[in-house]
């Protein structure tokens, strides 16, 4: 697992999120033990006080469940999962729209764009 | 005996050196498990600080307690200890020191010192005066942390050491320090240990001026502890 961590913004924020990616990505999948604290926190080199408190936030916001004798999991709410999925896509897809529009470009003409690509994938596949 | 949660009170925390007051009226609550920063530019009076805490100058004015007793035979068991400058007599080992440190402090743990040298890759067997600068930072820092102590005070323990083993020196840091414990860090490399600071306290002219944790500091001022820092001491 790679961790990327900016200064400008909370660290527990940051982890979080990136948390939560790998939930909706599968890499954690529903019902998985989540790795200790200190393990987390020694992989993203950060202070387990931190880690502590990204892991219990997530519990608040139910991505996450401890059991009291087993340790943390990751929620077996499939649909829940699925529904954050789909709003980390449409808020990517909003700051997208946004970074195109300020680049002046139209919607028919990021809709071609995309059009474009996708052909372009077809014949090549996903390689650059 | 019942634990509490303060591990460091200073009150009005004064020292006076002739016309110069190097640490001004510093009321200072130190929680225990908390690793913090103590950060300011050169003359501060971080030094000083550490000092007062660790017993070696008493303070001109106002207290400190550290587990609630002054500074003493108590505080010394209970205080790891890295000075900012190189204090050990570079004719002895690595080992030889390992088996000084076992002598005079009763919870130095040899087999984590071990370990942590072989992961360093620095031998047992070497003579301190052969190593590098920032080797011997490395076997101080070493040595103090593999004390199983309550208050960990580290006076610049990375400014000599390469960025790479800087990192491992850090992580060392965070996985050694036990829950009941604190670290108490200063530094002016900010950037590079941010990250694994809970709070830091700034220190300008003997004065504390923020005492904060990092992520308030980047909630609410929306940058990090280092571009706060150049913003704050900007001269």
């Amino acid at each position: 697992m790679q961790w990327q961590l900016r200064g400008d913004r909370p660290i527990y924020q940051q982890l979080m999120e990136q948390l939560t990616e790998q939930i909706v990505s599968g890499q954690l999948g529903a019902g998985d033990k989540v790795p200790p604290v200190r393990e987390l926190a020694a992989e993203a080199g950060v202070n387990p006080n931190t880690m502590q408190r990204a892991l219990a936030d997530l519990e608040r916001e139910g991505l996450m469940y401890t059991n009291r004798t087993s340790g943390r999991y990751v929620t077996e709410d499939r649909e829940m999962i699925a529904k954050i999925r789909e709003q980390i896509a449409s808020d990517r897809i909003t700051e997208f729209l946004a970074g195109m529009s300020q680049l002046g470009f139209s919607e028919q003409e990021i809709v071609a764009l995309l059009e474009k690509r996708r052909g372009e994938v077809l014949l090549h596949g996903t390689e650059e | 005996m019942e634990q509490k949660n303060e591990l460091v009170v200073c009150s009005g925390l004064t020292k006076v050196y002739g016309s110069l007051t190097a640490l001004d009226h510093l009321d200072l609550t130190l929680e225990r498990g908390r690793f913090v920063g103590l950060l300011g530019p050169n003359g501060s009076g971080k030094t000083t600080a550490i000092k007062l805490l660790n017993g070696l100058i008493q303070p001109t004015e106002g207290t400190v307690q550290i587990d609630g007793e002054v500074p003493g035979v108590h505080t010394h068991n209970a205080v790891s200890y890295l000075p900012d400058r190189a204090y050990l007599n570079d004719w002895m080992k690595v080992c030889d020191l390992l088996d000084f440190f076992s002598d005079f402090y009763a919870d130095f743990d040899k087999v984590k010192a071990n370990d942590m040298l072989a992961a360093l890759e620095i031998s047992p067997l070497a003579r301190l005066k052969t190593l590098s600068k920032g080797t011997k930072e490395k076997v101080q820092l070493i040595l103090t942390m593999s004390r199983r102590a309550q208050l960990y005070l580290l006076d610049e323990p990375i400014g000599g050491v390469d960025p790479a083993a800087r990192d491992y020196i850090l992580n060392t840091i965070l996985s050694n320090y036990s829950e009941n414990a604190s670290v108490l860090l200063s530094t002016h490399l900010i950037a590079d240990i941010e990250r694994v600071l809970d709070e830091v306290v700034f220190l300008k002219n003997g004065v504390m001026t923020l005492h904060e944790s990092v992520d308030m500091i980047r909630e609410e001022h929306g940058k990090s502890v280092d571009m706060l820092f150049r913003e704050v001491f900007a001269c």
